[in-house]
């Protein structure tokens, strides 16, 4: 009886082996970056605005500070979006004619908020709170990242779960004195540069971090890493 | 004669039918098995048959599909049931397809050579009921395509499983259970396989064939290498005959509802498995070997073997039933008095005392020699068994969660037309698969029943010369 396939499908076969197993595990590695890539999570990628707010000349150019648009941050769960009456502080003295201006007066004569596009949205079902992060000694840049060279907003982290565990499983590493929370430029201390906190003098994050944790009353590890803490 | 051949010594002595009809030879046996699937008209039988079984399955895709759409809540659960149709279903298929691991791994390594005939076909039950059962739980999840997190890999939420929870340990046991079914089955397929491609006069068929024979050409290297894996995976298969309805069982024991959290339930699950596996057995093989004309190879011996199984597996599950409401008087707990009270005068008394009636009582006459040599009488008590099984699931599932520690919690379960429409459109799907695996894959094993031959022997005369 004659063979039904060429006698190179031996080979065929064999080789197909081989490259299936290659093949499973190129899918997985290609699921693996996927779910974490840009892609997924928007990480890094600068969202096109009805006005093209630079922080970069806000924040970094001229020094405003955070609070003075983010006014509830220290307090609230959120941190607010400013109105446009707090553009208008300035902008009613300054560029007033500006044609990229135009969105932000036309919002003022109407009443008419201006409409801006999340950078870091966290999803609805978990619990964040602004406040306690800034009461607690951690940085607006830990978080959101060197603002104040972003010309147009980008989240600087995934938001993923396991970026949020990263740091409830262990703040000692980010933590900084409340003085220091709003400041872009910040360093953490090290053996050329250390910081005095209450008299003492801290050499490495590590040991100033632990301090920290101790003065601020930060939550044990468990109770931070509890499901219920962030799904309520 | 000092050595019987095992055909010969399992069909003589105590008048019993023998488990291949003399007269076949190696050509014949391969010419009738290959036929049905090469050459044979396929019979009307098998028309109505793939027509009912498609509808039933489309039922089943529209149940699904506005399951997706609409969620749980078109089930028939909610507190303080919240398991209902969906598990009482999940755990009754698993059980089914437990026969048809006994036959090809158990009865494998026992030597019971009776089972060549039946262990393909059994086989694929098992394949295509743990298909129907791993439905369940999946849609029973409410978010069904996010599935994939029931098993630990490396994830952005840095959460792994449950490794505490059963309902983990059953995703692996099931999934095993799957793996290892299939690949043995597909490994005892191979040389028929290439049987099949050498008669195929169809191109595409004998191309398809040739694939799945892997190149299979009979040396004796194949056929060494070939029983080793077949015997190594039979010893793989073995214990999961007994570890994956164990971990079912786990599911309620490892709970501390009243009525579940029994040590009995392992053996007593593993028995109920094989006994409804065993009736679903006797379904399909008693039309089958009708509408084939397969009577030479599935005898009459097959049928009684299976059903004395049967029997002895439903004394088991009898003999749980006894001590569950043995034991809740014995161990005096309020909750599991009132437990085993509640089945028997609560709201679904009527499909307790069902299933014991059958169970325990109308299973019994399979002890006559008439119902079991009577494959019509055999067919109906085999019906009546899978339905006193999946009553059994109901009881478990539905009764004790109806009614547990706290009264105030108290409710009733009554399963809505797409609990329903999704169970019978499982049954419909199950039967779709199985009827095109009959109409295109050797149902009964070509080779394996060679070996059932006086002539297989190793001292036997040449076929040409006897």
């Amino acid at each position: 009886m004659a063979q039904v396939f060429h006698r190179s499908t031996n080979t065929i076969s064999r080789v197909s082996i081989a490259l299936s197993v290659v093949a499973v595990a190129v899918f997985f590695f290609a699921a693996e970056q996927v779910q974490r890539s840009p892609y997924t999570s928007w990480r890094g990628v600068a969202r096109t605005q009805a006005v093209p707010f630079s922080h970069q000349h806000h924040v970094g150019g001229l020094g405003i500070d955070c609070r003075y648009c983010h006014t509830t941050v220290e307090v609230s769960s959120f941190a607010g979006i400013p109105p446009t009456k707090t553009c208008m502080n300035c902008h009613a003295q300054i560029w007033t004619n500006a044609e990229m201006l135009a969105p932000v007066r036309e919002s003022f004569r109407s009443g008419k908020s201006l409409v801006w596009e999340r950078a870091d949205q966290i999803p609805d079902f978990v619990y964040f709170d602004h406040s306690i992060h800034i009461n607690k000694g951690v940085g607006c840049a830990s978080c959101h990242g060197p603002v104040d060279r972003m010309p147009l907003m980008y989240a600087e982290n995934s938001l993923q779960m396991e970026w949020c565990l990263n740091c409830h499983r262990a703040p000692e590493k980010f933590l900084r004195p409340r003085s220091e929370i709003f400041d872009m430029r910040y360093e953490p201390p090290s053996g050329e540069k250390p910081l005095e906190v209450d008299g003492k003098k801290f050499a490495d994050q590590q040991s100033l971090g632990t301090y920290l944790k101790t003065k601020y009353r930060v939550r044990s590890v468990n109770d931070m890493t509890s499901c219920d803490t962030c799904h309520r | 004669m000092e050595h019987k051949h095992p055909v010969e010594a399992m069909a003589g002595g105590q008048g019993q039918p023998p488990v291949l009809q003399p007269g076949y030879t190696f050509a014949t046996i391969t010419d009738k098995i290959s036929a049905i699937v090469l050459t044979r008209q396929t019979p009307l039988g098998w028309f109505v048959g793939v027509g009912i079984a498609g509808m039933l399955s489309a039922v089943l895709l529209y149940a699904v599909s506005f399951l997706m759409y609409q969620g749980v809540g078109i089930w028939g659960i909610n507190h303080p049931i919240g398991w209902g149709l969906a598990i009482v279903n999940f755990v009754w298929w698993i059980g089914i397809g437990h026969a048809g691991t006994l036959i090809s791994a158990i009865l494998l390594l026992l030597r019971q050579s009776w089972r060549n005939s039946i262990n393909r076909f059994a086989e694929a039950m098992t394949i295509f009921a743990v298909m129907q059962a791993g439905l369940f739980p999946l849609l029973h999840l409410g978010r069904p395509w996010l599935f994939y997190w029931l098993f630990p890999y490396p994830n952005t939420m840095t959460v792994w499983p449950q490794f505490r929870s059963p309902l983990v340990w059953d995703v692996f046991a099931v999934s095993t259970y799957f793996t290892i079914s299939l690949v043995f089955w597909y490994i005892g397929l191979v040389p028929d396989m290439a049987t099949l491609r050498d008669r195929a006069q169809n191109r595409a068929a004998r191309m398809i064939y040739a694939v799945l024979a892997l190149g299979w050409r009979g040396s004796a290297r194949h056929w060494h290498r070939y029983e080793t894996a077949y015997l190594l995976l039979a010893g793989l298969a073995t214990p999961l005959v007994l570890s994956v309805h164990t971990v079912v069982s786990f599911d309620f024991t490892i709970a501390i509802v009243p009525g579940w959290h029994s040590t009995i339930f392992p053996p007593y699950f593993v028995a109920g498995a094989i006994y409804s596996g065993f009736a679903m057995v006797l379904i399909l093989a008693i039309p089958i070997r009708h509408i084939y004309n397969l009577e030479d190879m599935i005898t009459d011996r097959h049928l009684d073997n299976c059903a004395k199984i049967m029997l002895a597996t439903g004394l088991i599950v009898a003999y749980g039933y006894i001590m569950e409401t043995f034991m809740a008087w014995y161990g005096g707990n309020l909750y599991d008095k009132h437990l085993i009270w509640n089945r028997m005068h609560g709201p679904y008394r009527a499909l307790y005392w069902a299933l014991i009636a059958i169970n325990v009582g109308f299973v019994n006459v399979l002890w006559t020699k008439k119902v079991r040599f009577t494959p019509k009488l055999l067919w109906f008590v085999s019906l009546v068994v899978l339905v006193a099984m999946w009553l059994e699931r109901f009881v478990i599932v539905v009764v004790s969660l109806s009614q547990d520690f706290l009264p105030s919690s108290w409710g009733i379960y009554i399963p809505t037309r797409w609990d329903w429409a999704t169970f019978i459109g499982t049954i419909g799907f199950f039967a779709l698969c199985f009827l095109l695996f009959i109409r295109v894959m050797p149902m009964i094993s070509i080779a394996e029943m060679k070996s059932l031959l006086p002539s297989s022997e190793a001292k036997a005369p040449l076929e040409s010369e006897s």
